[in-house]
């Protein structure tokens, strides 16, 4: 007995429990998991296929799902590289140049994390909308923004403008600057630097910070719902159409749509999980070169 | 400064790509915003005027539909949603797009038959099947063994027809003695035992959650529980007497002018009176404001029951409803601690 149990004051009491504390921490986890989680997921899948193979596809394939799908894809299609873009810039900007109002940069591309999505989407009805700041402008020239494809737009790249911004930065700013010091010193053009040394340095973080952002683009419901004008087969996101689908009690064809915004889910889940473990070193930065 | 120059560079990236992806418009489209429970109904309706469109004047016509709370989506169109028609909830939402944009005349409510509205709904009772708590009328629910469901006036419009439908019944009740008339209607809200932000809400709380004996609804929402929800579980009662709402509809003027479709969008209107789209109405358990030429079937659903419009002198329109029942501090507040 005496021989079995370790040493009271070991180093070792710190971070080993006994085996009923493990067991109980690792039963609430799961037990949590499940219900939060895995339990609600299911259901997803289950009501999606309540009336069978034949049911959900021909939900999927109605007009006005098959016009949400679309419209979801040209939106991510959009506002992604759109957001790679500014990303790329901003990270770069901030991690390898000093310059006035860096760090007002920096927070100003965490404000959509902390601004609620019916807000975002309602600046931009302040904005554009025919009471806003440009809508007599806008409505003189024939110009749809709001409740069309560009306020949905806007409102989406709004909502997913820290993503890939955010992954880069902490990534860059470790890396430091000696291997474009080296490229440009041997004559490399600074267009050149980024796509030979920089680009590559980043590129795991980067494909890291695409799939949050894309996720999160195909997603959003909030800041969308408010700039759509909720057009049924016009301006209807996967979003909006699975609320509205569920709302007229049809509720095999809301989770069917449903289902596909849960597979990207879990598609992205897989591929970040591959990146992290493949690539985890290049995306956090941590044991960076 | 700079956010604001970038923002407009990416609406013109954004807007080019929107000129790309559009449809051409080769033919003619209007679009209808209108309220949530109406979206079955106009998609029946959508279809007859389409192939009547087409039949007497030749075009192809596509009609878009968007549906959402009454409030905001009025909201919408003063934000500029580019639509031709309204077919909303109160005539409150279509005066509020009146003041707020212009961009509807002043007058609109006489420019088509019935104060514009071609189709009227009622409040009644939905039970549960049997009628097990005996309910037939108004004086029922405040026995003590009866539960009712009903959202709140405060955030719901469904919820202050429920309301005055319940303050008319007593006021006929008890000959117009409005202490009476108050403390029965504070006795109905104090069987209610969730009182929903929404209607759809009350639904759920009654339908799916099994909660109370009578949910108060609309009849067009009350017969699609009956029929689409769960059959047989539910029936409907009608009470001797209850409230008149017209959802009204108006052609959307600033906007049919500039996109040159006021020609279809008034006769699209127009023909929600015809018999052909007073039937649909009816299909879709609204009550048709113009019953002439209509077989006696279509009509067999819709009990006769007095019924009392908002604008009776009892409550004086919304104008002077509004405030005095559901304004903070009103009626309802002092009724409901």
């Amino acid at each position: 007995m005496a021989e079995a149990t370790p040493p009271k004051h070991s180093a070792r009491d710190v971070t080993t429990e006994g085996p009923v504390v493990r067991v109980v921490l690792i039963a609430i986890a799961l037990a949590f998991a499940a219900l939060v989680l895995i339990l609600p997921l299911i259901v997803v899948f289950t009501e999606a296929f309540d009336g069978g193979l034949g049911t959900y596809f021909a939900s999927l394939s109605q007009p006005d799902a098959r016009s949400a799908i679309r419209l979801t894809l040209i939106v991510a299609a959009i506002s992604v590289p759109a957001n790679v873009v500014f990303g790329l810039a901003a990270s770069w900007a901030i991690a390898k140049f000093e310059f006035w109002g860096k760090s007002f940069l920096t927070t100003l591309i965490d404000l959509p994390f902390s601004v609620s999505p019916v807000i975002s989407g309602l600046v931009y009805v302040l904005l554009f909308g025919a009471q806003g700041i440009f809508g007599g402008w806008l409505d003189a020239h024939d110009i749809d923004i709001i409740f069309a494809l560009p306020g949905i737009i806007l409102a989406t790249i709004f909502v997913t403008f820290p993503f890939v911004a955010r992954e880069l930065i902490p990534l860059m700013q470790e890396q430091g600057t000696e291997e474009e010091e080296a490229a440009v010193s041997l004559g490399a053009s600074g267009w050149k630097t980024f796509l030979f040394v920089t680009l590559p340095n980043v590129k795991w973080a980067l494909l890291y910070g695409v799939l949050l952002c894309n996720a999160r683009a195909m997603g959003e419901f909030g800041a969308v719902s408010v700039v759509s004008g909720k057009i049924r087969g016009m301006t209807n996101t996967m979003p909006l159409q699975v609320e509205i689908l569920y709302n007229e009690y049809n509720s095999t064809a809301a989770f069917a749509l449903a289902s596909l915004l849960a597979l990207l889910a879990l598609l992205t889940l897989a591929l970040k999980t591959v990146l992290e473990w493949r690539f985890g070193d290049r995306i956090t930065g941590a044991n960076g070169h | 400064m700079t956010s604001v120059r970038r923002t407009s560079l990416l609406a013109a990236a954004a807007l080019s790509v929107a000129a790309f992806v559009a449809p051409a418009a080769a033919q003619v489209t209007l679009l209808n915003v209108s309220y949530d429970p109406t979206r079955e109904l106009y998609v029946d309706f959508n279809a007859a005027f389409a192939a009547h469109w087409q039949q007497t004047s030749g075009q192809t016509i596509t009609i878009n539909q968007s549906h959402g709370g009454s409030g905001s989506q009025a909201r919408a169109v003063i934000d500029g949603l580019d639509v031709d028609v309204v077919t909303l909830a109160l005539e409150a939402d279509i005066n509020a797009i009146v003041n707020n944009s212009g961009k509807i005349a002043a007058d609109w409510r006489t420019r088509l038959p019935n104060n514009s509205a071609p189709y009227t709904s009622t409040i009644v009772f939905l039970v549960r099947q049997g009628n097990p708590k005996n309910i037939l009328d108004w004086g029922d629910l405040v026995r003590d063994d009866v539960e009712v469901i009903t959202p709140n006036p405060k955030t719901s419009g469904g919820a202050r027809w429920n309301f005055l439908a319940a303050w008319a019944w007593a006021n006929r009740e008890f000959g117009g003695d409005e202490a009476q008339v108050t403390d029965y209607v504070r006795e109905v809200y104090a069987h209610v035992p969730v009182l929903d932000t929404a209607a759809r809400g009350s639904t759920t709380t009654f339908v799916e959650r099994g909660i109370g004996d009578v949910l108060l609804a609309w009849e067009n929402e009350a017969f699609l529980a009956l029929e689409e929800l769960d059959p047989g579980a539910f029936e409907i009662v009608v009470p001797s007497i209850s409230i008149l709402a017209e959802p009204p509809v108006a052609v959307v003027d600033g906007n049919v002018d500039r996109r040159g479709t006021r020609e279809a969008a008034q006769a699209y209107l127009e023909y929600l009176y015809t018999p052909e789209g007073q039937e649909i109405a009816a299909a879709n358990f609204y009550r048709p404001s113009n019953t002439g030429g209509l077989p006696a079937e279509a009509l067999e659903r819709f009990p006769a029951l007095d019924l009392i419009t908002i604008d009776d002198p009892l409550f004086g329109g919304w104008a002077e409803a509004q405030p005095r029942f559901f304004a903070d501090g009103g009626v309802f507040d002092q009724i409901y601690q």
